[in-house]
């Protein structure tokens, strides 16, 4: 029971990953029909938006400290950051601290921004476009923005820690009466987990509790017609690329303190995540936040050491078995709608 | 003459004479001159670019004909590479058997792959594809150990059994060859500054490029050829004239996919070592760029494509910023450092950036690639040539729904 419980905790942090790129593929395949290959490369710079905003929080200026001497005797140049200095070592350390939760105010606006210029310079271009063009123009892209991190950031990753609050974990065993320590879970995979559930509720509530969510809505269903009724959907769907836009970097800069990032986490996970919305059903937002949560819980599934010892190997590619067999026997994916991309 | 029209004739010959010429058209700066590090006539390099050649070759026979967008070929090139040095492990060093049967076991996989992912298209054709060689390198990287060698890969060794050749010598390392001809064996040729390198290996490489160049003009003219033409442009209208397209995109997926393996033979042939990496999706995403690049459904479009990606990788990648600044050097010193400071990114490690914006414009303004960008600048000389006879465009057709 606890083995199983474990394995599905550790299924949602990777789960709620794939949730929210894909929630982002989607909302972009639904509205502007665009498939859109860069994607990956948003989760990408959301959480470069973090390292940024970390190093720059933690820019710092010397000063000589003549009270302490190093191993030579001289006096010791101290470090301190301006954020210290200016909001006392108290607030400004917990500034810094707190930097990951902190890029989220920095992300949003980044990413709304990139999502805007890619839409108005580039996307728009391809509406008419065969899909194939698309994957194509979007796939150069990706490399192109994970090239251009790569050349600011270096190859290897960077360690971004979380804030010191969420750096033990949680013994989720005792919690729900079970021996102590038979489930550990880390405090921030918690927090990812939350994190995730709040913007992808928030996306579906946008959707369909407010009038411009009933119009994106209404365009995803007929974009002719409500083009038609003098509704200006162009505008409309662009707004909708940057909210994705700011999905997938939200996504990201919540994952740094999980994995360091590196410049292709992006591709990494943007291979999964397509399996996720084909999966889901192209087009379909629950779907592909259903199957998003569904492969990262089976991911975690086959990797028990019971299951790896029954098929050899099952870890490495459950999540490619499922696609294939689902794309085979259900066409339109778990949730798909009639007619969205069955060819 | 070969069953070829007048001008696939032209075009053969025309590839079979740079290809045999190779090795001096490469080198085209002498030895020890400043720009001796753009010469791209060693074996190595030239014969990556005959093989990937062919490999991009084989993709356009699918993609570029049919327009079924594979993201997995890169998996078809990995197991023929593992059957190949298999065969080297087990029979004779000899490349032939291990190039054979490299093509026949990658085009058993590609009927297996296609055969499941043709029954979808689109987007769905391309993530099968995907799931179908990430898996294969899963595979091949942990449970297949015993078979693939998993992270290290595979080489011949001397204790293995190849049942044809004689016993090696204690410590001698297994060379690939053809009948005795070694595949590393190469003439160097002196003339004057230049040294011109004729390597065995890549000749091998260059007379089944071109065979395969001959076989891919066939299908390309073929009724077969038009058939995955018409599968392009409408496949609806085909199955509504009662025609299964079936048959014809799987035979396609195949010979692409023995193209792929046969490409796969030539590298262990060339360099007698596999690893798994050969099958991850960048190395499938190499080949659609490579294609694309060139000009899709043209034929030497990928040839072009697959010459201009290698040449970037190892030539362009080796560009540093020391090198840079005596380029730069002529210019006043304010200007050179920030001209080389403009330039650096681009080159150097940084040469998938030049990449991806040349693949992007490609894409954008070029669909049909770097041939396509040819025949413009063709069309542009031509018109003005005839400058004086106004001559109209006949008006499009468009064919009725």
């Amino acid at each position: 029971m606890d083995a199983i419980l474990l394995q599905i905790l550790n299924g949602l942090d990777k789960g709620s990953a794939y949730a929210l790129i894909a929630l982002g593929l989607t909302l972009i395949f639904g509205t502007l029909g665009v498939v859109n290959f860069a994607h990956g490369a948003l989760f990408m710079i959301g959480a470069f938006c973090a390292v940024t905003l970390q190093r720059f929080l933690s820019l710092s200026f010397e000063t000589v400290d003549p009270t302490q001497t190093d191993f030579l005797g001289n006096p010791l140049k101290v470090k301190t950051p301006y954020v210290e200095h200016w909001f006392g070592p108290e607030i400004g350390g917990a500034i810094i601290d707190w930097s990951v939760p902190l890029a989220i105010l920095v992300a949003i606006p980044v990413m709304v921004a990139v999502g805007f210029i890619m839409e108005r310079g580039l996307i728009k271009h391809f509406y008419r476009r065969p899909h194939a063009d698309q994957i194509l123009v979007t796939f150069g892209l990706a490399i192109v923005l994970q090239e251009i991190i790569k050349y600011f950031y270096g190859a290897n990753p960077i360690p971004t820690p979380a804030p010191d609050m969420f750096a033990g974990s949680l013994d989720f065993g005792a919690l729900v009466g079970m021996a102590e320590n038979s489930i550990i879970y880390p405090y921030w995979r918690l927090v990812y987990f939350a994190f995730a559930a709040v913007i992808i509720g928030s996306v579906f509530a946008f959707l369909q509790f407010t009038t411009f969510g009933m119009v994106v809505r209404a365009g995803m269903a007929d974009r002719e017609t409500v083009g038609l009724l003098g509704i200006n959907i162009d505008k409309r769907f662009t707004i909708m690329f940057g909210i994705a836009a700011a999905v997938a970097g939200l996504a990201g800069v919540m994952y740094t303190p999980i994995n360091a990032p590196n410049y292709h986490m992006g591709m990494d996970f943007l291979v999964l995540s397509f399996v996720v919305v084909v999966v889901g059903g192209m087009g379909s937002l629950p779907g592909a936040v259903l199957a998003g949560f569904l492969l990262g819980i089976l991911e975690s599934f086959a990797s028990m050491k019971e299951v790896i010892d029954l098929i050899p190997g099952i870890n490495q590619i459950i999540i490619y078995l499922v696609a294939i067999i689902i794309l085979l026997t259900r066409p339109r994916g778990l949730m798909g709608r009639k007619g969205v991309m069955e060819e | 003459m070969l069953g070829l029209g007048k001008k696939d004739i032209a075009l053969f010959m025309i590839v079979a004479l740079l290809t045999l010429l190779a090795p001096f058209i490469l080198n085209p700066f002498p030895e020890g001159s400043e720009l001796a590090q753009f010469n791209a006539g060693y074996p190595d390099l030239m014969q990556r670019f005959v093989i990937f050649g062919i490999f991009a070759i084989g993709f356009n026979i699918l993609f570029g004909l049919t327009g079924y967008l594979s993201f997995g070929h890169a998996a078809f090139l990995g197991v023929g590479s593992y059957a190949a040095i298999w065969m080297m492990k087990l029979l004779t060093m000899n490349v032939i058997p291990a190039i054979i049967m490299a093509v026949i076991v990658a085009g058993l996989f590609s009927v297996l792959v296609g055969y499941i992912s043709l029954r979808r298209s689109g987007i769905y054709f391309a993530i099968l594809t995907l799931a179908f060689a990430q898996m294969s390198y899963a595979l091949a990287y942990s449970v297949l150990t015993p078979i693939t060698g998993g992270e290290t890969g595979l080489q011949p060794k001397v204790s293995d059994p190849r049942l044809f050749d004689g016993a090696l010598a204690e410590g001698a390392t297994p060379q690939a060859n053809l009948f005795g001809l070694d595949m590393g064996a190469s003439y160097e040729m002196a003339v004057g500054n230049w040294l011109f390198t004729f390597n065995a290996g890549y000749y091998v490489a260059a007379a089944v490029m071109l065979a395969s160049f001959y076989v891919a003009i066939r299908i390309f003219r073929s009724p077969f050829g038009i058939m995955l033409r018409a599968v392009k442009s409408n496949q609806q209208r085909m199955n509504y004239t009662g025609l299964n397209s079936k048959p014809y995109t799987l035979a396609a997926f195949v010979i692409s996919g023995m193209y792929a393996g046969l490409a796969g033979g030539l590298m262990v042939a060339m360099d007698t070592q596999v690893g798994p990496e050969r099958m991850f999706w960048t190395a499938s995403g190499e080949v659609v760029l490579m294609t694309i690049l060139g000009g899709a459904g043209t034929l030497i479009g990928p040839v072009l494509g697959a010459g201009m990606i290698k040449y970037m990788e190892n030539i362009v990648s080796k560009i540093n910023s020391d090198i840079l600044h005596t380029w730069f050097a002529f210019l006043p010193d304010g200007l050179e450092d920030v001209l080389v400071a403009m330039v650096y990114p681009f080159v150097g490690k940084g040469w998938h950036l030049t990449l991806g914006i040349v693949f992007m414009l490609v894409v954008i303004f070029l669909p049909g690639g770097l041939v396509e960008g040819g025949q413009r600048i063709m069309n542009l000389f031509r018109r003005k040539k005839r400058a004086g006879d106004d001559s109209t465009p006949a008006p499009k057709s468009h064919p009725a729904e």
